[in-house]
């Protein structure tokens, strides 16, 4: 299955931030690190179903905005109280400035 | 290790303990039936559903994986300090090294004759059920107390098209923690919403026979209701501390690393008073669900011996309607507010102590506009900062970057 899809233009989303993105009516979320790489994880929180896009990035860390659970975003794993459920994680590539994601 | 609480801070200090690899007994006493939950969703999500569920801390499979000794249905009643037991309302006793009292806070009473079986407080899931089962097209509700939780219940009995007035004897609504200019927001989207809300009138009489609640107003005006839910604030429940002779002060009173007078014994969440580091250890209360989260785990880490102190900043959520509320710091402690706009009418209020520093922030918007810098400002409050009063108004500039300076 290599069914990638272009999600944004790399200049879309700020160093050490996140960009909503929604396709076939699925949600994601995706992350430019500070380190400027890009990951993509479910958009939505599995504490309360809330945006993380709306949330805060720091270092490799989504926070959840509603209740600022906390998440890895390049590994999906959940950070701590109250989210105890890990986010699923999808593979990003960068080609020719566009961000490229495989949903799967 | 005793808890005694199984609400949100003794279910999370609970978790904490295991987290940090303690291996020894640890048993979580609680008097509700049910697995430690979060009550936040008690006023919103549970009046939305026809079916309300609770929304459980911890799974009775994750409690058990976890060796957690869950008793429930069970009260503390008294706490022999010198022998370090506990004795429960089922006649059993568990001895302690170190003793956690994470009992809470309840409804504060109206403190008036007349009330019967139509005047309802909310602060258990049993307590949700029931309010529930009132809220429909048709029904009266009156709503005695203009706080959050009263305010919740009643955009929530809108939504399934109940009549509501709201009756506060305060001048404004949400007189407590929130700003003016935020408060008056949120009273616009009530009356917006059908909402009747009377402000600066206390209640004069109520009457209950069992099938309606009659109220008659300070000022003369006679409200007659299907159901009367009081939402007049909480008080901490200290009586078993207060009866082992713990010193109490509004709350159980802890120092900074939540250790009552008796150092095996410690206390946290809604039921403790502690010295706010962040303000020069002025002494609070607080009532809100990530503090209780926070000093769950905090407690379990000192009853461990680690010694850490409290140093977070209070953070406070509220959802009505589409609108989200968040509060970062006590605003009370401000001189001068700073307002930032964030577009599609959400906004920020920063507010600044006489030099300058950073004290609190609030905001309101639709869904979570107003997040992502609240939890900056917060950060901001965290390290004592003291940004430019132009660059906190100003939308080009990003709080992350004064967070960097
Ligand atoms: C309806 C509602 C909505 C809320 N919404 C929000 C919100 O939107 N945002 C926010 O920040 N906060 C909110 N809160 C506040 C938040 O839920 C509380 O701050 C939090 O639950 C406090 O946790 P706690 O563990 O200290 O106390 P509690 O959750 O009250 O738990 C204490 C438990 O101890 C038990 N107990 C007491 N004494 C004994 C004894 N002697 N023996 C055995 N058990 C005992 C009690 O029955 C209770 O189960 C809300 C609260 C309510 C009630
Ligand atoms: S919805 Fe994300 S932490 Fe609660």
């Amino acid at each position: 299955m290599s069914d990638w899809v272009e999600a944004c233009a790399a200049g879309d989303i700020d160093e050490e931030d996140v960009m909503r993105f929604d396709h076939g009516g699925r949600t994601f979320a995706i992350y430019r690190s500070p380190d400027d790489d890009y990951f993509a994880t479910d958009g939505l929180c599995t504490h309360e179903k809330v945006h993380l896009a709306d949330g805060l990035v720091m270092d490799d860390i989504i926070e959840c905005p509603k209740h600022n659970g906390r998440f890895n975003y390049k590994t999906g794993a959940a950070r701590g109280a109250p989210v105890c459920v890990n986010l699923k994680t999808y593979p990003v590539k960068v080609d020719a400035g566009k961000v490229l994601v495989q949903i799967g | 290790m005793v808890i005694i609480g199984a609400g949100e801070c003794g279910g999370r200090a609970a978790l904490a303990l295991r987290d940090l690899g303690y291996d020894g007994p640890v048993t979580l006493v609680g008097d509700e039936p049910h697995l430690p939950y979060e009550r936040p969703p008690l006023s919103k999500e549970a009046m939305a559903s026809d079916a309300p569920e609770i929304k459980a801390i911890a799974s009775d499979a994750v409690l058990v994986e976890r060796s957690i000794r869950h008793i429930h249905s069970v009260q503390a009643v008294a706490i022999d300090r010198a022998a370090h037991r506990v004795r429960l309302s089922d006649g059993s006793v568990l001895p302690y090294d170190k003793l956690l009292l994470a009992t809470g806070s309840t409804p504060r009473k109206l403190p008036m004759p007349g009330l019967g079986v139509r005047c309802v407080y909310l602060r258990t899931f049993a307590d949700a059920l029931a309010i529930r089962g009132h809220l429909g097209a048709g029904n009266r509700i009156a709503v005695i107390g203009g706080g959050f939780i009263g305010l919740e219940l009643a955009a929530a009995a809108r939504k399934l098209c109940a009549a509501v007035t709201v009756i506060e004897a305060q001048p404004r609504i949400l007189m407590r923690g929130v700003p003016a200019e935020i408060a008056e927001i949120i009273h616009q989207a009530h009356v917006a919403e059908g909402v009747d809300i009377v402000c600066g009138q206390g209640i004069a009489s109520i009457a209950d026979d069992g099938r309606q609640v009659y109220l008659t107003l300070a000022g003369g005006r006679e409200i007659s209701a299907d159901l009367a839910i009081i939402g007049i604030g909480a008080v901490p429940v200290t009586g078993l501390a207060a009866e082992a002779g713990l010193t109490i002060d509004n709350g159980i009173a802890v120092d900074a690393e939540l250790r009552s007078s008796d150092p095996d014994i410690f206390a946290a969440g809604d039921c403790c008073s502690f010295p706010l580091a962040v303000y020069g250890g002025r002494r609070v209360r607080l009532e809100a669900w990530r503090n209780a989260q926070e000093q769950g785990a905090l407690a379990a880490k000192n009853m461990l011996g680690a010694g850490e102190a409290h140093a977070a900043v209070p953070w406070f959520w509220s959802d009505q309607y589409g609108l989200s509320l968040q509060i970062a710091g006590l605003s009370d402690e401000g001189r001068n507010t700073v307002r930032r706009d964030l577009g599609d009418g959400a906004f920020i209020l920063f507010h600044l102590a006489e030099d300058g520093r950073l004290v609190a922030a609030s905001g309101i918007g639709p869904g979570n506009a107003v997040a992502r810098d609240i939890r900056l400002a917060e950060m901001l409050i965290g390290k004592r900062a003291k940004p430019a009063p132009e660059a906190l108004g100003s939308q080009a500039v990003k709080l992350k970057s004064l967070l960097a300076a």
